[in-house]
């Protein structure tokens, strides 16, 4: 069975580790926050000024004032801070941010990734999506691993314009968990259930095998 | 006026100045942290062919798309613009330029505008299409692209608090783009929620210093919410 979107988000929030500053995208990212493992700290950036996302509001915490990325209401955690926009982007530049979660519609095995323009359609922009690729050391691409007419994600080069070049090092779909390097996605694990000759066939890029493909786990 | 008081009392006094084909820097981020009244105003007083360097340009009806109503606008620099059905009109009909820059390099391009530098390497957008064009150098093994700084005419900017000369305390992620627009501008005007006396606000905690701020104007805010997204339980 392929994963739903919470469960691949359960499996990205397996790659947290104690300690880390990590930026969610909208979509399946911010799910990840949900599955945050009890015995382990994190702390959310929401680029626009936030480091230390809490708990959406109740009806009565609710301030204009106070939002993340997506312009959802959100609250401080415990141990927040607020800053401009260009002390955000500097930490996220300078990579000091451990890990950055982010959605996609294509990454190609060198690692390049579209995200934000599909020609034809109308743009809406990038944000801060070419930002955080460019400045993240460890990006973790979360996506389907085909689009609904079964055409790979995954592929020997982007057809889309890109987000960023070299960037992708990891990637959590709906079949497969991968790494990227060396020109070839490596498969580490499959989702419960589902074949590797399944990912062979779904991955249009260059796919490394090994001889064991473990299946996910999940302890929740 | 004296001294360095910088209050005034009329957003036409606020925006005396402002003239067709200006560029406008502006603080904000979605519709949170947004000066309402000084936008209404820039309305009021119709000028025409604004280049508006801004994170996004409102909502139908609101914020900076309330200009779009009268084609006011005449090029957008934004790093993300949905969330508007006119602005798409204006965009796909030609009649509103676009000028799609990522979120840190506008934050870093107004910042560097305030601070003297005409210019400056990122790696962002390097191999993307925010690339065409531009000079590429490499600093130890990796490509940066060159980007050059941005001011304007004026920067019209949202502050929480403000003590008559100018200096600045911005309110929880309402700071957003506001402390480099307020750097940015020939002329920096600010709407507030509360003008405070000299000496009220501690020294320590000042987010902008006055020297950046030419006027000053307090305002009445709707603060509209975009998602107003709830806790489950």
């Amino acid at each position: 069975m392929s994963l739903n979107r919470d469960q691949i988000a359960m499996r990205v929030a397996q790659e947290l580790e104690d300690g880390y500053y990590v930026n969610l995208g909208i979509g399946i990212p911010t799910l990840v926050a949900n599955y945050v493992p009890s015995d382990i700290e994190v702390m959310l950036q929401s680029e626009n000024g936030l480091l230390g996302i809490g708990p959406y509001p109740t009806e009565d915490q609710v301030d204009a004032d106070m939002i993340n990325a997506g312009k959802e209401t959100v609250t401080a955690a415990l141990g927040a801070s607020i800053f401009s926009s260009a002390e955000s982007f500097a930490m996220i530049r300078g990579g000091h941010v451990n890990l950055t979660v982010l959605g996609a519609f294509e990454v190609d095995q060198n690692g390049n990734i579209a995200s934000y323009m599909i020609p034809g359609k109308l743009v809406k922009g990038m944000g801060g999506a070419m930002d955080l690729v460019a400045g993240a050391d460890n990006i973790i691409v979360t996506m389907t691993h085909a689009d609904k007419r079964d055409n790979s994600k995954l592929l020997e080069r982007c057809s889309l314009p890109l987000t960023g070049v070299g960037c992708v090092k990891r990637i959590v779909t709906d079949l497969a968990v991968l790494e990227v390097k060396d020109g070839a996605f490596h498969l580490l694990e499959r989702a419960p259930g589902v074949s590797v000759e399944e990912i062979q066939q779904k991955t249009a890029g260059k796919l490394i095998i090994p001889e064991n493909v473990p299946e996910m786990t999940f302890d929740h | 006026m004296s001294g360095f008081n910088k209050v005034v009392s009329s957003y036409q006094e606020a925006m005396a100045g402002l003239s067709d084909d200006m560029t406008i820097i502006a603080g904000g981020f979605g519709l949170c942290g947004i000066p309402e009244g000084l936008i209404t105003e820039i309305k009021r007083q119709g000028v025409k062919g604004l280049t508006i360097v801004s994170n996004n340009c409102g909502t139908d009806n609101f914020g900076l798309g309330m200009l779009l109503e009268d084609k006011q606008i005449k090029k957008m620099v934004s790093s993300y613009v949905g969330e508007n059905a006119e602005f798409e009109r204006q965009y796909l009909s030609g009649e509103l330029e676009v000028d799609l820059t990522p979120q840190g390099t506008l934050a870093e391009k107004m910042r560097a505008g305030g601070a003297g530098i005409p210019a400056f390497y990122t790696a962002t957008g390097y191999g993307t299409p925010v690339a065409e064009g531009k000079e590429v150098k490499q600093f130890n093994g990796r490509n940066y692209i060159l980007e050059e700084s941005v001011t304007g005419d004026f920067a019209i900017v949202k502050a929480w608090k403000a003590d008559k000369i100018g200096n600045l305390v911005y309110r929880d992620t309402a700071m957003n783009f506001n402390p480099m627009a307020a750097t940015a501008g020939k002329i920096t005007v600010v709407e507030v929620e509360e003008i405070v006396e000299v000496g009220e606000l501690d020294p320590n905690q000042i987010h902008t210093p006055g020297i950046y701020v030419n006027r000053i104007i307090k305002g009445s805010f709707e603060k509209r919410i975009e998602k107003i997204t709830l806790a489950k339980n």
